[in-house]
């Protein structure tokens, strides 16, 4: 019995090992998510459950956002249409899972790059749209006003897996401080316990509390101190494999940013096509065959332009306007005193 | 021969239908995983955590492993359960009995009480004691104090602290007690058993339990002091008290919603077993002269128990595994420390899933023994 039950099994084994080996053949000339993205007719785009600036729904369920703008351009570039995501809001615990296991193809949800998740759970950081720091937020009748005011027995409010739970502790036992950290799953129970006075100091990313301090009951009750206590660098995420996809995405938010530095807006973009810049020219597709490289035509650059706008143009929408950081601090352009900065798009 | 054949036929395909599908599945996940550089093991139990957990039973911060976290997680989803478990059955048994009261207001307002609780589910009764109950306690420095020790406030439950001397002397008191007790008990039921004597066991228990602990006071060099809570000052307006022990709401909130919401379901199990018992017992005892006390405890409640045990643990076990609701508020128990905080830090998914869902799986087995046990020895051994 079991030698027969040997040999099934073998036989199931050997048949699924070829199977793979064939669609991985395959994917190699095309990208198995690129395929399945333009069967599909949408990019699955995995976003946070609402921070103002980055991913939040409106009422009518329109996502915005400096982090939707990523999967968009992606679905301008891969779909020709901007508007063809679905949005899947997940908790920061789930997003990872919600990656590798395929249910998303590209998740751009305020997460931080880090060595261990870029090397350890079969993730791959494709770059950075955000440059961000963790800082504390405190109710200002406290009177504090700054870290090394803290002392024993402070209660800390914060999200469940993340960063912001370890950087926490480093800092808290660099600093000799006894604290309480009190973690919640999602981030309105986090800022609902914060504001009742459960917790003396709510501590996440610097964007993140600027974000959610506009949906307190009372805003101007809490400042962000001025310590930023950590690297955030937070950027779109794909699953490891497809290293195609990976360069589609990573290209996409590239070209954001480049087409700020050449000045290219989605009111101009179409009459840049005559510059004499050649950089100009290939971005928005005039010159070379830079889509080609993917599997894309020579427009996807210019249908990002034109229906999603330059990096500047949607941090000003997004996150400027809103009120939320109007100072770009080290997200500005190199060029300009910020650190942003881009390989070439040749 | 045949007939064995035919018997075993059926099992056999099934045992192979199962072992393959397993098969595939494991088999699938380790490709998959493969492909996307995710390596499978449990070596990650025996690294450094790095994260803190707000509230814990043994020693731990984020120097230790992650398998102290993991125990971590475990006490705290033991704790929550067991205390539930008590309240709930007090409340329950209560509640189940005031049901089948004479008294027109107080059996309505049990019907009221359970029809209320056990109709809402349980998540928005969490909710609601965390997020609304509790978030109107007072600020700690506006909270009065209850018997000048005691402060409910919004950043918990602060209570004095123990500080014993001796303490082992008080402990083996208590266990003396508890045996002299135990043995009393059995020479009663020989005695009456023999003699038709009856002495008055409960009042010599209530009174052996109170008096050996208070010698060791007395004479056993055993004292007890207090550490009352203190306000103090972190900044302008915040507080915090600092000595004594201190109840963080989360586990106040957890603890009330999981009891008030079992309990109901636990009185109905009690009600139905009172009157599970045929009229004709409680009149047959009545009339050879034993006391409505007497009546309730020697001839109702052994008939009952059979008829309460067996759903009773049902509602144990759902309990247990309703305390992983905690996550939603903060209450730091094996889902929100282990399969949240470290399953996101190491990204160990399918072992840190398993480990938690086999953690479960051995809680409610084990409940199950003990449950099954005790409805084994009430059980009537029929002659």
């Amino acid at each position: 019995m079991f030698k027969y039950l040997k040999q099934l099994t073998s036989l199931v084994a050997m048949v699924a090992v070829l199977f793979t080996f064939t669609t991985e053949t395959m994917a190699a000339k095309k990208s198995k998510t690129l395929k399945n993205t333009q069967k599909k007719g949408f990019v699955r785009c995995g976003v946070s459950q609402g921070l103002p600036g980055f991913s939040n729904a409106d009422a009518a369920g329109n996502w915005t956002g400096v982090d939707v703008d990523v999967c968009k351009a992606v679905a301008a570039a891969v779909l020709g249409d901007a508007n063809k995501v679905k949005f899947t809001p997940l908790s920061a615990k789930e997003r990872f899972t919600a990656l590798t296991s395929g249910e998303i193809d590209i998740l751009s949800r305020n997460t931080t790059w880090t060595l261990s998740r870029d090397a350890d759970i079969g993730l791959t950081f494709v770059g950075v749209n955000f440059y961000d720091g963790q800082g504390f937020m405190v109710r200002k009748s406290s009177g504090i006003t700054s870290v090394n005011q803290f002392k024993n027995g402070i209660s800390a409010c914060t999200n469940i897996g993340t960063t912001t739970e370890l950087n926490m502790r480093d800092f808290f036992n660099s600093k000799g401080i006894s604290y309480e950290p009190v973690a919640f799953e999602k981030a309105d129970e986090v800022v609902a316990a914060y504001d009742s006075g459960r917790c003396d100091t709510y501590t996440t990313d610097k964007s993140g509390l600027a974000a959610q301090r506009t949906k307190m009951s009372n805003p101007d009750e809490h400042i962000v101190l001025p310590e930023t206590i950590s690297k955030e660098p937070l950027g779109p995420v794909v699953r490891q494999g497809d290293s195609v996809w990976e360069d589609i995405v990573r290209w996409s938010l590239n070209a954001m940013i480049e087409a700020e530095e050449y000045g290219i807006t989605s009111a101009n973009a179409d009459s840049m096509k005559t510059s004499d810049n050649p950089a100009i020219k290939r971005l928005v597709g005039a010159e070379g065959e830079l889509g080609a490289a993917f599997g894309l035509d020579n427009e996807w650059s210019l249908r990002i332009i034109k229906q999603v706008g330059n990096y500047g143009e949607s941090y000003k929408r997004n996150i400027a306007d809103t009120g939320i950081l109007p100072d770009r601090g080290p997200n500005q352009l190199w060029t300009k005193g910020g650190i942003l900065y881009v390989p070439p798009a040749r | 021969m045949n007939f064995k054949l035919k018997d075993l036929g059926p099992q056999l395909i099934t045992v192979i239908a199962v072992v393959l599908i397993f098969g595939f599945f494991t088999y699938n996940a380790q490709i998959n995983m493969e492909n996307r550089g995710i390596d499978f093991g449990y070596g990650f139990l025996s690294q450094e955590s790095s994260f803190d957990v707000q509230f814990s039973l043994i020693e731990y911060d984020g120097s230790h492993s992650y398998f102290r976290a993991y125990l971590v997680g475990l006490l705290n989803t033991i704790l929550v359960s067991v205390i539930g478990i008590i309240i709930a059955t007090i409340l329950g048994v209560i509640v189940g009995i005031a049901r089948l009261s004479p008294n027109y207001l107080i059996n309505k307002f049990a019907a009221y009480y359970v029809e209320f609780f056990r109709n809402i589910p349980l998540l928005l009764q969490i909710f609601f004691w965390y997020f609304a109950a509790l978030r109107a306690l007072p600020l700690p420095q506006d909270a009065e104090a209850i018997f000048g020790v005691f402060f409910l406030t919004i950043k918990g439950l602060y209570v004095p602290a123990f500080i014993w001397e001796n303490f082992n002397i008080f402990f083996y008191s208590i266990v003396a007690s508890i045996i002299a007790i135990i043995v009393i008990r059995f020479q009663a039921k020989k005695l009456q058993e023999t003699q038709g004597k009856q002495i008055p066991v409960f009042l010599i228990s209530i009174g052996l339990i109170f008096i050996l602990p208070l010698l060791s006071f007395l004479v056993g060099g055993v004292s007890l002091s207090f550490e009352i809570p203190q306000l103090k000052q972190l900044a302008a307006t915040s507080f915090v008290y600092d000595g004594g022990l201190s109840l963080p709401p989360e586990l106040i909130a957890l603890t009330l919603s999981l009891s008030l919401y079992t309990a109901t379901f636990i009185a109905e199990c009690v009600r139905a077993g009172i009157q599970g018992v045929g009229k004709g017992q409680k009149e047959a005892a009545a009339s050879i002269g034993l006391t409505p006390n007497q009546v309730l405890k020697l001839v109702i409640m052994p008939q009952a128990l059979r008829i309460i045990i067996p759903p009773t643990t049902n509602q144990y076990l759902n309990l247990t595994k309703n305390s992983s609701l905690a996550a939603a508020i903060a209450y730091p128990d094996l889902v929100l420390v282990f399969a949240g905080t470290a399953l996101m830090q190491t990204g160990k998914a399918i072992e840190i899933v398993s480990i938690t869902m086999f953690t479960y799986l051995s809680l409610s087995i084990s409940i199950s023994i003990l449950m099954n046990w005790y409805n084994k020895r009430i059980a009537i051994q029929e002659k």
